[in-house]
């Protein structure tokens, strides 16, 4: 269970990103983060992870206070928390299977991981997660030598690698075109269904909400304007979410 | 309306500025002595074209010359009574010359004429003062140079103020080159140094570089701005530094005198250098496991630690046996190798390098260690004490924080100045630094976080923008002073101004990495270590090998030059033999550094366009 608690994030200069976001994530379930670009869903997801400071406001994790966490804790924190971007984040002039294993970064003795040095069992897991998302073959390529769709799945690996209970999701399709999209949802409806793992997915497209959420939270200049079941959005919560000169397409 | 009442305004402010332009320029002129007469000055063209002509001809062939020595009377004036001088016929079944007239007045011009010369020789025709015809005293300027027959004939001008009623010669000397050509001995002295100057190079720049890595992470905005800790957390490792780096120090002073009684001892040399590692590899594999899932019990970790400690100990001790065992095989190869002799030098060097390095990386090591194990204590009282007592902590942490660095800062002054009043230097800056400790502690609130990246970046900029400003050329002047004349202080000099400039460069290749790959390593669960490693170095290798290329570059150059102050390579050569109005040999350095650098250029831009 991931409790959101009055979450509100300011960032230097006064934009305000977030304002008083408060809601749950029972566990396994598959939570769609809608809203116009610029709404907050990534910045909400990232303060889930702490990879940007929330201002005010608390988020509980199984009982824990992510926000209150010393660096030594969120270190242990986020090794179960995956994470997958719409821009990939892949290490460009890496190979694959070092984007991969990095991924296991939190759980290895620093010491041995910085002189490339990582335990058998995970280079075996490494091979096992990416023979998964179908990309085994390219391991010893570079990462930009991928295609896009290649790159996301070489990103979804990497977030497997950490065991996650959690898996975030920022805009993991929005950089790939509708058949992609499909396959890369399917990878991670996969792990949410057949895995229990929690997953966190901001989207773009209201059919990929439909097809794949369980739950939807939605934002608007940083508030959650609807929290509930993807059918239950209809024209009027459509044009709430998305702004009264929005049409509804698809 | 408004255009309107702007425009006179606008046009007096153009007025002003292209005035202000002129006067600049103006003034320009005045303080640098443009003289452009001196450009048409008839003298000043004659030395130049002069030394452009010697220059063109670099001193780099030798042949072994003939020398083929003609003298033939000249009278100057001529005779009062009216007489023609007798003149004795020349022998021509040898090189001669004929002179007509027989006698000039004072300053006359004669036509000298040669025959039965090698062809195609050349050599100097000179006026010989005095009656002496071995006199080594001679006057002009003229050359001659034979035909194909062995003939040549040159108008030539008698000096006046030279007058005698006794006969003088006229001198003609043909060099002729026999036998294959030779590498002049400046040739050979530009050679040596010119492959001395390129070594002072890739000393220099591997050294710089080396250095310029770690310190261009901390001159790095996006590296360092997220580096925040709590007072307590800064104020322990910045007395950690200094303790730490003391009791290194000691540890490593014990160690070299624990090692050196087997220094010459060549079985313990080798058993040592091989069986540390094997120790280390066996110890370090158990101290330090690969996963470990829950955090260990602290008796476990205690035992880790020691463990860790004894390898640490155990390094320090096998590499100081390896510069021994280096020092010994390097004396011996070099002993044995003849002309390979310096590799067995090499190896030697490298052992007294190493024995140099060895308390330096010690002391930093340990420093280190305590600082962060230190800090790490100051992290976990922030976190953990209550407010009031982290407050009470921090006030008498800052402030010891505070003297420590101020008191060290005296320390530094003492050393530059010798006062020798421990009141300036010691009780003063304790109090001073004690109490801005203080009022920090006072102002922060006890738990907060502060940016210590931020500080740490603007004191390393700072650095490094003072040094960088510093030429190499007067860094190699300090150098000199410091290690003598020769290449070493070229290399040192070379190499600091590298890390300077390169520090900066880095720097900034790393503040413009995509932000994306750092922020992916961050939130697997990364420390600041591994997100470098794995986030950061991948992405600027390509930059770094191609600044790295032309600092190369830039420093073949630099010390072409950095010999002028004695800093070693071709420069000293180049500067003696300016000085020396030598500019034949002159131009054999000025050619070699040309060709060298062009080849820098040209190597450099290959590998930059293959690798990066």
């Amino acid at each position: 269970m991931l409790q959101i608690n009055h979450l509100s994030k300011t960032y230097e200069g006064g934009v305000q990103a977030l304002t008083d976001v408060t809601f749950e994530v029972p566990r396994g379930q598959f939570l769609a983060v809608i809203g116009l670009s610029g709404s907050g869903k990534s910045t909400l997801l990232r303060c889930i992870n702490r990879l940007i400071e929330p201002t005010s406001g608390q988020i509980l994790w199984k009982g824990e206070d992510i926000t209150a966490a010393s660096p030594e804790e969120m270190r242990r924190i986020r090794r179960r928390i995956g994470m997958v971007f719409q821009h990939f984040n892949l290490v460009h002039r890496s190979r694959v299977i070092t984007n991969v294993l990095a991924g296991r970064l939190g759980y290895v003795n620093p010491a041995w991981s910085l002189v490339n040095r990582f335990p058998r069992a995970d280079m075996e897991k490494a091979m096992i997660q990416m023979e998964r998302v179908g990309i085994a073959d390219k391991a010893n390529q570079r990462a930009d030598a991928l295609s896009g769709g290649q790159q996301q799945r070489v990103g979804i690996a990497r977030a497997l690698m950490q065991d996650p209970e959690i898996i975030l999701a920022d805009e993991p399709v929005a950089s790939l075109d509708p058949v992609l999209a499909h396959s890369i949802m399917k990878h991670l409806e996969d792990i949410n269904k057949n895995d229990g793992v929690t997953v966190l997915c901001s989207l773009h497209f209201l059919d990929l909400v439909h097809r794949y959420a369980d739950r939807v939270v939605a934002l608007n200049e940083g508030r959650v304007v609807f929290e509930g079941l993807p059918q239950e959005i209809d024209d009027a919560k459509f044009k709430d979410i998305y702004g009264r000169e929005a049409e509804r397409v698809g | 309306m408004e255009k309107e009442k702007s425009s006179p305004w606008k046009s007096i402010l153009r007025g002003l500025a292209f005035g202000l332009v002129v006067i600049t320029f103006a003034y320009g002129f005045e303080v640098t002595n443009i003289n452009l007469g001196e450009l048409q000055s008839q003298r000043r063209r004659e030395s130049l074209t002069r030394v452009l002509r010697t220059l063109a001809r670099p001193d780099i062939l030798e042949y072994e010359q003939v020398t083929v020595v003609v003298n033939a009377p000249v009278y100057m004036p001529c005779p009062a009574d009216g007489s023609v001088p007798d003149i004795l016929e020349p022998d021509r079944s040898q090189p001669y010359l004929i002179v007509t007239p027989a006698c000039v007045e004072s300053g006359g011009a004669v036509l000298v004429e040669g025959f039965g010369f090698t062809p195609f020789v050349s050599g100097p025709l000179r006026f010989v003062p005095g009656s002496d015809p071995t006199n080594v005293v001679t006057l002009g300027r003229e050359n001659l140079e034979t035909d194909a027959s062995g003939h040549f004939s040159v108008e030539m001008t008698l000096p006046a103020n030279r007058d005698s009623d006794d006969v003088q010669f006229i001198r003609a000397t043909a060099r002729e080159n026999v036998g294959s050509p030779y590498f002049s001995r400046s040739a050979h002295e530009t050679w040596d140094k010119i492959v001395e100057t390129v070594f002072m190079a890739l000393l220099a720049t591997a050294g710089g570089t080396i250095l310029a890595f770690p310190i261009s992470f901390m001159a790095a905005r996006n590296l360092m701005k997220p580096v925040k800790s709590p007072l307590a957390s800064i104020a322990l490792s910045a007395i950690g530094w200094p303790l730490g780096i003391w009791f290194g120090l000691q540890l490593v002073q014990w160690l070299a005198g624990v090692s050196a009684p087997y220094i010459n001892n060549l079985p313990v040399l080798v058993a040592s250098v091989v069986g540390v590692p094997l120790v280390m590899v066996v110890a370090l594999r158990w101290a330090l496991p690969q996963v470990e899932l829950q955090p260990a019990a602290a008796g476990l970790r205690f035992a880790r630690l020691l463990v860790v400690f004894a390898v640490v100990l155990l390094l320090i001790f096998g590499l100081f046996e390896l510069a021994g065992l280096m020092s010994i095989l390097g004396a011996r190869i070099a002993a044995g190798l003849g002309s390979w002799g310096f590799l067995g030098t090499l190896l030697f060097q490298g052992g007294d390098i190493l024995r140099l390095i060895i308390p330096l990386l010690g002391s930093l090591a340990a420093g280190g260690a305590v600082a962060s194990f230190l800090g790490r204590i100051g992290q976990r009282m922030a976190e953990n004490l209550s407010t009031a007592v982290a407050r009470a902590i921090n006030l008498l942490l800052a402030a010891m924080a505070g003297a420590t660095l101020f008191v060290l800062g005296g320390a530094l002054l003492e050393w530059f100045y010798q006062w020798g009043r421990p009141e300036l230097t010691v009780y003063w800056p304790a109090a001073i630094g004690g109490g801005l400790g203080l009022l920090a502690a006072t102002l922060a609130s006890p738990k907060a976080v502060l940016p210590i990246g931020m500080v740490i970046y603007y004191v390393t900029r700072t650095i490094l923008n003072a040094l960088r400003s510093v030429e190499a050329l007067v860094m190699a002047i300090v150098f000199v002073i410091s290690v003598g004349i020769g290449p070493f202080a070229g290399v040192l000099a070379l190499g600091l101004h590298t890390i300077v400039s390169l520090g900066k460069l880095y720097s900034e290749q790393v503040e413009s990495i995509m932000a994306g790959p750092l922020e992916a390593v961050q939130a697997t669960g990364a420390n600041r270590l591994q997100t470098i490693v794995y986030a950061v170095i991948p992405q600027i290798i390509p930059p770094f090998i191609s600044y790295t290329m032309y600092r190369w570059d830039i420093n073949v150059r630099m010390s072409t030059i950095i010999g002028f102050v004695g800093g070693g390579g071709i420069g000293f050569l180049l500067l003696q033999n300016i000085n020396l109005l030598n500019y034949r040999a002159a131009a054999t350095q000025m050619f070699a550094i040309a060709v060298v650098v062009a080849m820098m250029d040209y190597v450099s831009s290959v590998l930059r366009e293959r690798y990066v």
